[in-house]
Formats: C-alpha cells, sequence, structure tokens
C-alpha cells in the first residue's frame, strides 16, 4: 500500500546516497566513472560478499558494450541497488568460516601449517595470487609454530572489522 | 569390489568437493576483508586530506582577515592603535635591522663545552657532511653559527635569477625531492640512498623544507650548506611553505622558538626596554613618513631566509629553459628590486630570443609577467595585486583531470589546471614536461596529464606512521625519469599492512572527532532541524547529511559511521548523548564552559597563529592585555560569540605568570588533545616494534 512504497523509496533513497559515496571514493577524476578493477573493491566494501565468478558476471553486468574499462556510476547504480533491496551475496558468519577451517583440518589438531595453507589457498577454491598469499602468510602465520591457529586469527580479524 | 569401491569414491569427492568449497568459502571472506580494508585506507586519505586543505583555507582567511584590518579597521584607543601598528607595520622588520641582527652572530660566544659543529666560512664539503652526522646524532648547531649560516646564505640568495639552469651532461644526473616539511630521517636517508650532493651530483629541492614535522631547522641547515658548498649544483626552489604567515601557523617558528630558547629569553627581557624605543620610534616615523605600512604578511614578502625570495616551486624541466616565474614585487630598497628585476627580464628575453620568439614584449597572460614587472620598473615597492595572485598560483595550484583552469577552493589560494593548459605551457616555452610538489601522494609521486606532470613528494610517513610512502626522482642526460620510492620508520616494517591502516585510521579518526566537537552547537542545530517531533532522535541517514552540511568536508560518512557513531538500534541515534561522548573525549577543564571550549577548537590555529604575530619578539609570551585584543578582533571579524568577560574567566583559570603576561605555549597546550603515546620513529615506547635493525643512518622501507 502506500505506506510500504513510502517505506521502500525511503531505503532506496539511502541506497543510492551509501552507492553514490562508495562509488566516490574511487571516482578519482571526478567524472562518475571507475577502474573496472576497482568495482570489487566497492561492492565489497558496501556488505557484499560475492565470489570472484559472481563479481566477473556483474562486471559483465555493468560494464560498457564495447568495454572502455571504466564503469559508469549510470549503469552500476540500478544494478547495485537491486543486489542490496535483494540482499544478495551476504557476509559468511563466523561459525560457518570456523567450519571451512575444520574441514581443511581434517586432523582436527586446531591449526594448519604453512605448507598446508598454501596449498589450499592457491590450489582449491578460486586461488590466490601470489601477493593475496602473502599479504595473507603476513598476518596469519604464527613465526614460532609456522602455522595458523584458525579460531585465534577468525576472532582477531573479526575484532578488527567492528 | 563394486559399492566398496564406488563408496570409497563417492567419499573421496565428497571429501575434496568440501575442501574445495571450504577454500572458496576461506577465500571469498578474506577478499571482502581486504576490500574493506582497502576501502577504509582511502577514506583514512581522505579524512586527513580534507582536513588538512581546510586548515589551509583557514590560512588564507586569515591572511584575508588581516587584509581587511588593515584596510578598515579604525582603531577605538591609543593602545589599539599601537597594538596594530606593531602587527602591521614594517618596522620591525626593516631591512636594516634584519641585516643587523643577522650579522650580530659575531657577538654571541660559543662556549668550550659545546661539542656540536663548528663552521667557518667558506663553507667546505666537509663542513656540509659534519651537519648530517651531527644530526643523525641529535645535536644541536649553535646559535651563532646558525646565524653566521643564514646571513651568508642570504647573501647568496640575493644575487641568484628567479630562473636557475641545471644542465644534464653525459655523465651527470639531476635528482629532484619534493616536499620535506621537517622531516629530517627522510633527507638522512636520500643522501644515504643517492648519495651526497657533488660537483657530478645535482640535486633540486622543491621548496616545503619546513613545517609541520620536528627537524625544519636542521633540513635548512644542511640544504643552505650544500647550497652554499655547490652554489652551481644544488638548487632550491621555493613552496608555498616558505612563507612567514604560514609558518607561524604550521609549526616552524615553534620550532625555532623551541630550540632557540636562550635567545627568546634574553629578548623577552629586553621586550620592554624596546617597546620603550619603539614607541619613540613610533612617534617620529608617525611625524616624518607618510609612508603607507607595507603589509609584511604577504606570501611573497618573508620568507627564510627573508631577503626576496623567489623561486619557483614548479621545476619545469629542461632540455633548454625553464618556465618563468613572476618577479613579485620586492620589499627592499628600490635598488635591489630594480636589479632583481631586470636580471629576471634579461633571462626571459635570453630565453625567448633562443626559442626563436618575438624579443617585443607583448602582455601575455599570466606565466609570463615580466612584461608587467618591466612596466613598473622602479616605482612601486609594493607587489601588485597581480603579482601576488600569480605567486599564489604558483605556489598553491594543483593539477587537475578536467580540461580548463578554476580557482582551488578547497585550499583557498591558486588554481587547479587541467591538462589542456600543461600542454599550452609545455609548448610554449618548449619544455619536456613538469615536475611539481606540493600535494602528498600515497605512493611518493604520481603522474598525470599524459605523463607530462609529475607530483614529488619526498616526505615519508607525512600524516602518520605508515601512511604513505616518499618518492625522488633521477633524470639522466635523457630526461627519462627514474624514481626512488621509500618510508623511514622502522616501526612501519614491523606491522602488517592491516595494522598500518589501523594505526592511520585511528589517528585520522581522532582528528576527525575533534573536528566534530569544535562544532558541536551547529550540529546540534542541524540535528534539530531532523528532530521535528522533539524525540530527541535522528535516522542515520540524517546525521550523514547533517554532519556533511555543518563541516563542508565533503568526507564519505557513510562509510565513516560505523566508526564514529556506535550502533544504534533500529537506526536511530539519539543525538544529545553522541555530542556529549564527543565532548568527553577532548581534553577539557571542567571550569570553562564547553561552549567556549568548543570555539578554542575550533579557532585554535588561527589563535595559535596570531599569538605569534603579536608576540613580535619571539619571547613566547604575550600580556594579558594583548591576549583580551586579539580576542576582540577575531571575534569581531570572525563571528565568534564570547563576552569579554568570558575571555577574562578563561585567562585566569589558566595559570599563567604573576606579571601579567601568558606563556602562549602553556596556554595552547592546555587544549590540546592527548598525544598518542606512541611518538614516531620511538621503538622503545611501540609495543609492535620487534627487533628494529638499526643499519647506520634508518633502515629504508621497502621499496
Amino acid at each position: 500500500m502506500a505506506d510500504e512504497k513510502d517505506r521502500e523509496e525511503i531505503i532506496v533513497a539511502e541506497f543510492h546516497k551509501k552507492i553514490k559515496e562508495a562509488f566516490e571514493v574511487f571516482d578519482h577524476e571526478s567524472n562518475n566513472t571507475v577502474d573496472v578493477r576497482e568495482i570489487g573493491t566497492i561492492i565489497r566494501s558496501l556488505g557484499c560478499c560475492p565470489t570472484e565468478g559472481e563479481l566477473h558476471d556483474l562486471i559483465a553486468e555493468v560494464e560498457e558494450e564495447e568495454p572502455t574499462g571504466y564503469i559508469r556510476f549510470e549503469k552500476f547504480l540500478p544494478v547495485m541497488t537491486e543486489i542490496l533491496l535483494e540482499r544478495r551475496y551476504r557476509p559468511i558468519p563466523e561459525d560457518v568460516l570456523l567450519r571451512a577451517f575444520e574441514v581443511l583440518d581434517s586432523a582436527k589438531r586446531g591449526f594448519l601449517t604453512k605448507d598446508e595453507l598454501i596449498k589450499y589457498m592457491t590450489e582449491e577454491g578460486e586461488p590466490f595470487s601470489q601477493e593475496e598469499m602473502e599479504e595473507m602468510l603476513s598476518a596469519a602465520i604464527d613465526p614460532e609454530s609456522n602455522s595458523i591457529h584458525y579460531k585465534d586469527y577468525i576472532t582477531m580479524m573479526v575484532i578488527d572489522e567492528n | 569390489m563394486g559399492s566398496g569401491t564406488s563408496t570409497r569414491h563417492h567419499f573421496a569427492f565428497q571429501n575434496a568437493e568440501r575442501a574445495f568449497k571450504a577454500a572458496a568459502l576461506i577465500q571469498r571472506w578474506y577478499r571482502r576483508y581486504m576490500a574493506r580494508l582497502e576501502m577504509r585506507r582511502r577514506c583514512t586519505w581522505s579524512i586527513f586530506q580534507s582536513i588538512e586543505y581546510a586548515g589551509q583555507q583557514d590560512q588564507v582567511k586569515l591572511h584575508d582577515f588581516f587584509s581587511y584590518l588593515m584596510d578598515h579597521f579604525i582603531p577605538s584607543s591609543h593602545n589599539e592603535r599601537d597594538f596594530l601598528t606593531r602587527m602591521f607595520t614594517e618596522d620591525r622588520f626593516a631591512q636594516d635591522s634584519e641585516m643587523e641582527k643577522c650579522s650580530d652572530y659575531e657577538s654571541i660566544e660559543v662556549p668550550d663545552s659545546y661539542t656540536g659543529p663548528r663552521l667557518s666560512f667558506p663553507l667546505l664539503p666537509d663542513h656540509a657532511t659534519a651537519l648530517i652526522e651531527a644530526f643523525r646524532l641529535k645535536q644541536q648547531l649553535h646559535a651563532r653559527y646558525v646565524l653566521n649560516l643564514l646571513y651568508e646564505t642570504k647573501k647568496h640568495l640575493v644575487q641568484l635569477p628567479n630562473i636557475n639552469r641545471v644542465s644534464t651532461c653525459y655523465s651527470e644526473e639531476i635528482t629532484v625531492c619534493g616536499d620535506l616539511h621537517g622531516q629530517l630521517d627522510d633527507l638522512i636517508f636520500i643522501f644515504y640512498k643517492n648519495g651526497l650532493p657533488s660537483p657530478e651530483r645535482s640535486y633540486v629541492f622543491n621548496g616545503d623544507f619546513v613545517d609541520r614535522g620536528k627537524d625544519s631547522v636542521e633540513i635548512l641547515m644542511i640544504l643552505f650548506a650544500f647550497m652554499l658548498v655547490y652554489p652551481k649544483e644544488f638548487h632550491l626552489n621555493r613552496g608555498n611553505h616558505e612563507d612567514h604567515m604560514v609558518n607561524l601557523r604550521y609549526g616552524f617558528t615553534k620550532e625555532v622558538m623551541n630550540k632557540y630558547k636562550i635567545v627568546s629569553t634574553m629578548r623577552c627581557k629586553t621586550r620592554q626596554k624596546s617597546e620603550k624605543q619603539m614607541e619613540e620610534k613610533g612617534k617620529a616615523n608617525r611625524k616624518s613618513s607618510a609612508q603607507e605600512p607595507i603589509p609584511w604578511f604577504l606570501p611573497q614578502s618573508r620568507s627564510l631566509p627573508s631577503s626576496p625570495l623567489r623561486l619557483s616551486s614548479y621545476k619545469a624541466h629542461k632540455t633548454s629553459r625553464s618556465s618563468s616565474i613572476p618577479c613579485g614585487g620586492c620589499l627592499d630598497r628600490r635598488e635591489l628590486s630594480r636589479q632583481v628585476r631586470s636580471s629576471v627580464e634579461l633571462e626571459l628575453e635570453r630565453c625567448r630570443q633562443q626559442a626563436g620568439l618575438l624579443v617585443t614584449r607583448q602582455k601575455e597572460e599570466p606565466s609570463c609577467s615580466a612584461s608587467e614587472a618591466d612596466s613598473e620598473a622602479g616605482e612601486l615597492q609594493k607587489p601588485t595585486q597581480e603579482e601576488w595572485r600569480q605567486v599564489v598560483d604558483i605556489l598553491w595550484s594543483d593539477p587537475m583531470a578536467q580540461e580548463g583552469c578554476k580557482a582551488n577552493t578547497i585550499r583557498g589560494g591558486g588554481c587547479y589546471f587541467g591538462p589542456d593548459v600543461t600542454q599550452q605551457l609545455l609548448q610554449k616555452y618548449n619544455l619536456q614536461f613538469l615536475i611539481r610538489s606540493h600535494e602528498c601522494k600515497p605512493e611518493g609521486y604520481e603522474f598525470c596529464h599524459n605523463r607530462k606532470v609529475l607530483t614529488i613528494f619526498s616526505a615519508s610517513n607525512y600524516y602518520e606512521v605508515g601512511s604513505n610512502r616518499g618518492a625522488y626522482v633521477k633524470l639522466g642526460p635523457a630526461l627519462t625519469p627514474h624514481i626512488v620510492q621509500y618510508q623511514t620508520n622502522k616501526v612501519t616494517n614491523t606491522l602488517t599492512m592491516r595494522q598500518r591502516i589501523s594505526r592511520v585510521e585511528e589517528s585520522a579518526l581522532r582528528a576527525l572527532r575533534e573536528k566534530l566537537f569544535a562544532h558541536s552547537s551547529d550540529l546540534l542545530s542541524e540535528f534539530k532541524k531532523h528532530d521535528a517531533d522533539k524525540v530527541g532522535l535522528i535516522t542515520l541517514s540524517d546525521w550523514a547529511a547533517a554532519v556533511e552540511s555543518v563541516l563542508h568536508l565533503g568526507l564519505p560518512w557513510r562509510m565513516l559511521r560505523s566508526q564514529l557513531v556506535n550502533s544504534s538500534a533500529d537506526n536511530m541515534l539519539e543525538y544529545k548523548s553522541w555530542l556529549k561522548n564527543l565532548a568527553k573525549e577532548q581534553v577539557s577543564h571542567e571550569n570553562i564552559q564547553s561552549s567556549l571550549l568548543e570555539t578554542l577548537y575550533r579557532n585554535r590555529s588561527n589563535l595559535e597563529t596570531i599569538f605569534r604575530i603579536i608576540d613580535s619578539d619571539h619571547s613566547g609570551f604575550i600580556s594579558l592585555d594583548e591576549f583580551r585584543q586579539t580576542w576582540k578582533l577575531l571575534s569581531s571579524h570572525m563571528n565568534i560569540d564570547i563576552t569579554d568577560d568570558c575571555i577574562c574567566d578563561l585567562a585566569r583559570s589558566i595559570d599563567f605568570n604573576k606579571d601579567g603576561h601568558i606563556d602562549i605555549n602553556e596556554f595552547l597546550e592546555a587544549f590540546r588533545l592527548v598525544e598518542k603515546s606512541c611518538l614516531e620513529g620511538d621503538t622503545s615506547e611501540c609495543p609492535q616494534a620487534t627487533n628494529a635493525k638499526d643499519s647506520g643512518c634508518n633502515s629504508p622501507g621497502a621499496c
């Protein structure tokens, strides 16, 4: 009814402002475009957690017919608004993340060795680049045991987020 | 057989699939985490930059304030007139007495107990290197040598043309460095990594040597020393911080006062005596000359050293020539000004001839002003508005992506210029590209305008430890730029990216919260507008809109919101308690009214600048009367609502010397935030630093 429509409009208006803000952080030339390589960062910082594959599909949706390497705000806005309204690509809860680590830690030791982590992250799933791997190692690996105690790691990262 | 193996395969397959999915999940989560970190890093950068530029706007406004006062303020009493006269007249900077003061170094005795470097002139390369070593060991150069060096430097600078040329012969390299801002570690690192200046190794420093960092004096000593030792190979350009007014606000004046305290206190004692003398002199002057008070605070009139120093902060690189710089009018004797002006004309004429341009002078656009200069040759001592604007344009402007040229409203001075302007300039003077500084860049450098403009910034960790790299650029005979980056802080090496970003972010947020506090009253009224029902609650969306409309910082408030506002139920914010919490965070005096406190915070930088201006003999003290007069001036022009009684109460609540003088530093310290306990470069206090090695000079950051 009228009330609900109003409420949705308000929500959409707020989404528009949020999306515009995030977009502008990367709009270096102030001409309502961003480099396509920054789209992932923008989408993720708006609360979404897509896979790389899903990201590629999204980019295809907002790109120009003849890809220019830039994404225009006018194309990005409606797509992103829809994603937020449908609450797509929800972030991963802490306990699910913990279970994922536990799956990889079949022996249930409470940790993964550095080599194991590298193997999984660079050979399975949507593999990390070398840079991504190095960055993760620098924060995750306990230098004395050369392993990642994933429960502590998760706790640390989550606190940092908040 | 059949089902056994297939079950095993089935499980194996399931396990592999589960591992695959688990890995994918972790990666997905991690990438989102990194993206948010990146966003936080960008936002933090925006915060620092917008606060810095807002401060610069203030600076320009302050300058306008003084101009306004000069033109309109009618002193209502004898005291006020004297006060103004002291502030505005050139008397205290009269060229004669200035030179006298400088050459007064001879009367200063250096005690035997002094173990620092001793200089003798003419300087030798060894003297210059000895300075670097001494400063690295945290020694301080004796005042006598400082003054001596300044005196010699001034003599040298006075005879330099506005445009200097450096050439790359076959084997030579030129190194261009950007802003240093008093960060001695960066300068030492550059010399360590790139080599000391020498006849085979030319250096150009693109201004902004002082302010903000804590070793501006030392940097100047080193730079001046090398300039005297290698006058042909070592060059200094002027930046917007080579300006007295800017120095008063941004820390250089304060540093000098703190480091050379004895000289200051001596002056305080003689102050009253000289005040009397000034009075006599003042009276005499008033009778004799109708000379207009010369605005000493205009940008081009004062820089260090205080000679008519007009060098370019743009170092246009040359195969043949450099861009012209307007000869801002000289405030000294006519002789000198004519000489300097004509040398500029000659230089420009030569450039034009070499470029095959017509020698007849035409009125061109501001970038070439010699024509204007010579039309006024020998007439005005005072710089014209036009000339002043040109200098401001050169020292304050920034490149932009769009074509055209528009006023730089963010900084409050200079302009934004587009690629077409650059193209025009380069073509007109047959230049290859432009190297400039003035803007901090995360990587220490940035190309723009199709790689025709290079911004080079040499102060690493400028906003905060871990905020950015510094860089310098080397040019060989082919003029291909080769950039070297660094980050000189032992602590940054031991931190993960996450930790580095967190630290910088914390610092930025603290600064931002202080700014918010400083506008509490305005914020409250803005919030109330969104709270028509007077419930005491507003939506978070309204919060963002309100904050932007008050602060005008252009920041992504919704992105920052989670860190500025505690998560509230159903998206509503109790704004009054939020404001109260902001106030609690700041250092405060319970007996001072919070609105007064707020006003102080908002105008702290202006206040400090004005105080230092009043404190003309740099003693660190101003009288209670001057303090009151300052407030009156400020409040009348800047619409600050404070009663005289409040000021008196304020003064009384601060401990000041019973002789009716206020220690400026004491007053300002009372309203500072608690400094973070982990100081830059001081690893002993910093919990995160682990075995930071000292490789002699500094451990350079990873490039």
